[in-house]
């Protein structure tokens, strides 16, 4: 296979994963937890987009637009109603209860949907070829929404009040108390953001191939790899790290089956945290 | 349905055994473990492979898996030893599902998703199913006795102690010239191998293993069983196991009265109705059924020092 081909695959897989990452980055920055509930809220929005794109007939950006509302409602009901009354409790009992949530979710969706494969709506169109490099148009239109949504992210948390008052509780939590801060808004704001994030990237990713109930799952661990590659808590950190995993997984494909995907993202992990923990963004890990 | 009740049985112990392991990492020395399905995973596959390529006897087969389950979860914590605790819950989630990719793809080796079918059992050849059920229930109960003996000697013993320092306050150990690091990375890779040594004995009484028995599901349910036992405690680990293996089995006999729904999603709403019990259980009774014993017979134990879950949050 072309090298160059698997690259420009990898970034354009490494921008989709760049979505939740950051939305993974984004709660974790203001919550201080691992919340692995990211994985079934990208199967919810995938299954929102789905409903509103094969059922009601709406066209993929509006789609992606319900994915992010339903997936970021439910984050913010779940986060609200079920994981909160854990934070007291500490950081560990907190991500226990995300990975019950996690599956209690997914199977919801399986409830509803069953376990069958379901694929999108969409307009079949031939790829674009460039200097040798096939490129689909459906990938080049989420390569877009990815910049456009990130683009929005950047700007939401450096020009945005709201987006300031993110930051500062992320970065110093008592400070962003005594200088008035609703923390508790900001904490909902960051599980609407985030999981909206997760479930807008969990459609981005199955409109490349199609989705059943563990979508979510299947990509956690890219996910988490791409925000701990970049270090957990850092947005550009994310972004970076996102295009890492992203190539990486391509490339192993010249010497690995690609169901190994998967694996590549956790030997990355395995690797960032040994040489350098705080990641490639990040400021601290210990 | 007598060999499915000793059959019962015989799962329940070796939920038990798991439980127990986890309780030496988690409840023990606070550290958190979300793939402990990989650690048993290895110990199956191992167990597995060892005893039908090349025809070491079962006992060996299932002690090398325990080493080698007990060996990853060194590399786990040796890994993360430096960081927050949470890179431990990430790096396990990982690791299970890593060794389920690696499971489901390395056919040579591990057959797999047709999974590895044959392994042998203890006398299978010369009795009938229900004594070999029964015998293979001694053997469970026999393993799972003298693992409870050696985790109450190590819950009691100076290790042990320093083990509970270690999750209340490392850095207080740190000062009383204890290597907190160490002290957790053999808690991780004890409790590894036990967990190990579960998935062997599960290999060889079913004959049975595929990638899709090692689900995070069933990190679940044996976090499940500690919880509602008690985490801290070896008894509670033993009961909690029993009652979660009550709960799931029973729910397979209640799913088919509700009306109107396929198998799937009977399966699902099992899954769905686990998952919300462990939330509860999580959320409201985090002592479990046996609270962890109180060390002092003078001094009370401070309000919210309940095991596993005081870790601090920072």
């Amino acid at each position: 296979m072309n090298v160059l081909q698997l690259i420009a695959n990898g970034i354009m897989a490494g921008s989709i994963l760049a979505i939740p990452a950051i939305g993974l980055t984004a709660m974790y920055s203001v919550l201080r937890f691992p919340n692995f509930a990211i994985a079934s809220h990208a199967t919810v929005g995938a299954f929102a987009g789905w409903v509103a794109n094969s059922v009601y007939g709406f066209s993929v950006l509006p789609s992606l637009a319900i994915a992010l509302l339903i997936s970021g409602l439910v984050g913010l009901l779940t986060d609200e109603l079920i994981l909160k009354p854990f934070r007291s409790a500490g950081v560990i009992t907190t991500a226990i209860g995300s990975l019950a949530l996690t599956i209690g979710l997914e199977n919801v969706v399986r409830l509803f949907f069953g376990n069958d494969l379901r694929g999108y709506d969409l307009p079949l169109a031939r790829d674009i070829i460039v200097g040798g490099i096939h490129l689909g148009p459906q990938q080049l239109n989420n390569l877009a929404v990815s910049i456009v949504v990130m683009a929005l992210v950047f700007g939401f948390l450096f020009f945005t009040r709201m987006g300031k008052a993110m930051r500062a509780v992320a970065d110093n939590p008592r400070l962003a108390d005594i200088k008035g801060i609703d923390s508790q808004i900001v904490a909902r704001i960051a599980s609407f953001m985030g999981m909206g994030l997760a479930g807008l990237g969990g459609m981005l990713i199955g409109l490349d191939s199609s989705i059943d109930p563990l979508t979510g799952f299947r990509s956690m661990l890219p996910i988490f790899a791409a925000a701990v590659v970049g270090g957990l808590g850092s947005i550009p950190g994310a972004v970076a790290g996102a295009l890492v995993i992203g190539i990486a997984e391509e490339l192993s494909l010249l010497a690995l089956p690609a169901s190994y995907k998967s694996a590549v993202a956790f030997i990355a992990i395995m690797l960032i945290l040994t040489l350098r923990p705080q990641g490639l963004f990040g400021r601290e890990a210990n | 349905m007598e060999i499915y009740i000793i059959s019962m049985c015989v799962v329940a112990g070796i939920y038990a055994v798991m439980a127990l392991g986890l309780n030496v990492m988690w409840g023990m020395a606070g550290l958190v473990n979300l793939g402990l399905v990989g650690s048993a995973a290895a110990g199956a596959y191992t167990s597995a492979i060892l005893t039908k390529t090349f025809a070491i006897p079962i006992p060996l087969g299932i002690m090398a898996g325990a080493i080698v389950a007990a060996a990853v979860g060194a590399v786990l914590s040796l890994v993360t030893r430096r960081l927050k605790e949470h890179y431990l819950a990430i790096v396990t989630l990982g690791f299970a599902e890593t060794i389920r990719i690696v499971a489901s793809n390395e056919i040579w080796l591990t057959n797999g998703t047709d999974g590895i079918s044959g392994i042998a059992g203890p006398f299978r050849a010369d009795l009938t199913p229900f004594q070999y059920n029964l015998v293979y229930l001694g053997i469970v109960l026999l393993v799972l006795l003298g693992l409870y003996v050696c985790c109450q000697r190590i819950s009691y013993s100076p290790f042990g102690r320093v083990l509970r320092a270690v999750r209340d306050d490392d850095m207080v150990v740190s000062v009383a010239g204890k290597n907190a690091q160490s002290f957790k990375l053999k808690a991780f890779s004890i409790g590894s191998g036990i967990i190990g040594l579960a998935g062997g004995l599960y290999a060889h009484y079913t004959s049975f293993i595929s990638p899709d028995l090692f689900v995070p599901l069933l990190t679940l349910y044996v976090k499940l069983s500690l919880l509602v036992g008690g985490v801290g405690n070896n008894r509670g680990a033993v009961v909690g196991a029993a009652l979660i293996i009550l709960i799931l089995e029973g729910s397979r006999f209640v799913v088919p009265f509700i009306p109107y729904i396929s198998p799937a999603q009977g399966a699902a709403i099992r899954e769905l109705f686990l998952s919300a019990t462990l939330l509860i259980v999580l959320r409201f009774r985090v002592t479990g059924l046996i609270p962890e014993p109180h060390d002092h017979p003078v001094i009370p134990r401070p309000g919210t020092a309940t095991a596993g879950t005081s870790i601090k949050a920072s």
